[in-house]
């Protein structure tokens, strides 16, 4: 697994407050490759209750610029600098979930920087670097298989 | 199941201060008294996720029931013959795409090399009938099994991407069928638990179909028990839902808002459902007088009075602050009105109550239930009427 770029959860920790919604491109990264859509309904081929495997088209756009319409998941913690994309709003039973009982289609977004939980009841879509591959977060064991990377969203 | 009362969250310990969740001073379940004291086989049977709290307290020993991955670990110790349900996810090693493991174990191959027979779908589980391993482990889903509803009605929910669930009746002919070749008898616990996973969100069609379905599973236990005469059936709940039908909604009824049109007492008249093909369901879930069924605690929800055909109902999501506010997506269900909730913003779902439990029992020892009975006394008639005691030489 690729080395996570220090500079970023430097970034959260930094921006604590309120951050500005980043409206423009990233600086870097985004000059060549146009940015590709990615539906939750194209994430796997096959899927079965022996697993799921990725679709042609999410292998295809590994490491490239894709953007996602979803919905927030709130923060596990409120100081991760990571939040969940869900296909539909969710709705965790408190007595009965952890972070165990999240759907299968769940993206996971690592903010460039920090930004305000957006509510939960209106759609978002973000834009960065789609990365694939079984990844633990350091801080709070979360794994995950998807992930939007150097992102950033606004509301749909 | 052990006979002993616990904490909330809580399965097969005496709950503990320490943080650790897996450390607490465990209790023995009944599985494990089964393996202790004879050769009875074992059957696990639900349409959640075997890990969860109803299916695992059969084996489990943990502070909490999100233990998921490790309540695995504790089904494969004590190693039922059988286990049908939901939660595949479980058994994966973290390194397959929707495992939700932390860690490489494969307990798909585990148990396959402890000589179970596996099954993923309705067509795998008939063929796993004719096993002769003894042992069958069924999995049909990654997470909770969909609903009757959504299953064999309306084709919602995630039927698309496991199109091929069985349902809880052939689950447990499966079991019975298996369990019964073993001439010193077997303990089988079958759940239907989405008639309580469907009551959290108020999606009332689909717990009632739930209901029926249950109602037919333990059909299919009383028609074994006609031929095998020293089993007891044992059928309750492990909790109630606050939670009453109270007459009838019908759309004929003049007025304008959907309140006008639940008809009470008398005005309530009878539901206009039929079975026209004898299977036992309603042919059609949204008929014009429909049950008019509501809970006495909730979020804050749109009340569309109406069966949701779209999938199970979802009342309220959590904003920033981590707020329960209602579902915006059923605002504008015709009719739809804003209900502003009585529990705490906490709870997205409408909850467990205490009212007392109904137990109906049929069988040897049935005659034990009767009057009034803690919840952990169930056990003790079980033990009894299993005959439980330490082996004698």
């Amino acid at each position: 697994m690729k080395q996570r770029p220090i500079t970023r959860r430097k970034l959260v920790l930094l921006g604590s407050a309120v951050a500005l919604v980043k409206m423009t491109g990233a600086s870097s990264a985004s000059t060549a490759t146009a940015t590709a859509t990615l539906g939750f309904d194209e994430l796997y081929g096959k899927i079965s209750v022996l697993g799921l495997s990725f679709s042609d088209k999410v292998k295809g756009l590994a490491e490239a610029e894709v953007s996602m319409q979803g919905f927030m998941a709130p923060p596990l913690k409120a100081e991760a600098n990571f939040f969940v994309l869900t296909e539909t709003p969710m709705a965790l039973c408190p007595f009965c979930s952890s972070d165990a009982d999240w759907p299968d289609n769940i993206v996971v977004i690592y903010l460039d920087e920090a930004q305000t939980f957006e509510q939960a009841n209106a759609p978002i879509e973000v834009s960065g670097r789609l990365e694939v591959g079984s990844w633990t977060d350091p801080e709070t064991g979360f794994v995950s298989l998807l992930r939007i990377v150097d992102a950033h969203f606004r509301t749909a | 199941m052990t006979g002993h009362k616990t904490a909330v969250n809580a399965l097969g310990v005496y709950a503990d201060r320490t943080k650790a969740s897996l450390d607490d001073p465990r209790v023995e379940t009944i599985a494990e008294a089964l393996r202790r004291t004879g050769n009875k086989s074992i059957g696990v049977v639900s349409t959640a996720e075997v890990e969860d709290a109803t299916p695992a307290a059969v084996v489990a020993h943990t502070r909490l029931r999100a233990d998921k991955a490790d309540i695995v670990g504790m089904f494969f110790v004590v190693k039922p013959e059988i286990v049908l349900g939901g939660g595949s996810a479980y058994f994966l090693p973290q390194s397959t795409p929707g495992s939700k493991r932390k860690d490489d174990k494969d307990y798909i191959a585990m148990f396959r090399d402890a000589g179970y027979t596996l099954a993923t779908d309705k067509t795998e589980l008939v063929a796993a009938k004719g096993t002769n391993t003894g042992k069958i482990l069924g999995l049909f889903h990654t997470g909770n099994m969909d609903t009757t509803l959504d299953r064999e009605f309306l084709k919602k929910g995630s039927v698309e991407k496991f199109p091929n669930q069985p349902g809880l009746v052939e689950m447990t002919q499966t079991a019975l069928d298996q369990l019964s070749k073993d001439e010193d008898g077997f303990f089988l616990m079958v759940e239907a638990a989405s008639v309580d996973k469907m009551s959290h969100p108020m999606d009332w069609e689909r717990s009632l179909f739930e209901t029926i379905e249950f109602d037919k599973a333990v059909g299919i236990g009383m028609e074994f028990a006609k031929t095998h005469p020293d089993t007891l059936i044992v059928a309750t709940g492990d909790h109630t839902h606050g939670v009453s039908i109270i007459g009838t909604i019908d759309d004929q009824k003049p007025g304008e808002e959907m309140r006008d049109k639940v008809g009470v007492y008398a005005d309530a008249g009878f539901p206009n459902y039929t079975d026209e093909n004898g299977d036992g369901y309603p042919d059609k879930v949204d008929v014009t007088r429909r049950l008019a069924i509501f809970a006495s605690n909730f979020p804050d929800y749109y009340e569309t009075f109406r069966p949701k055909l779209d999938g199970p109902f979802e009342p309220a999501v959590q904003n920033g602050a981590k707020q329960y506010i209602a579902n915006e997506k059923y605002k504008d269900v015709p009719g739809a009105v804003l209900r502003v909730g009585n529990l705490p913003k906490t709870a997205g779902t409408a909850v467990h109550a205490v009212d007392d439990v109904v137990l109906q029992a049929t069988g040897p020892g049935a005659e034990e239930f009767k009057g009034y009975m803690e919840e952990s006394d169930v056990y003790r008639v079980l033990a009894d009427t299993l005959a439980l005691a330490p082996a004698t030489n």
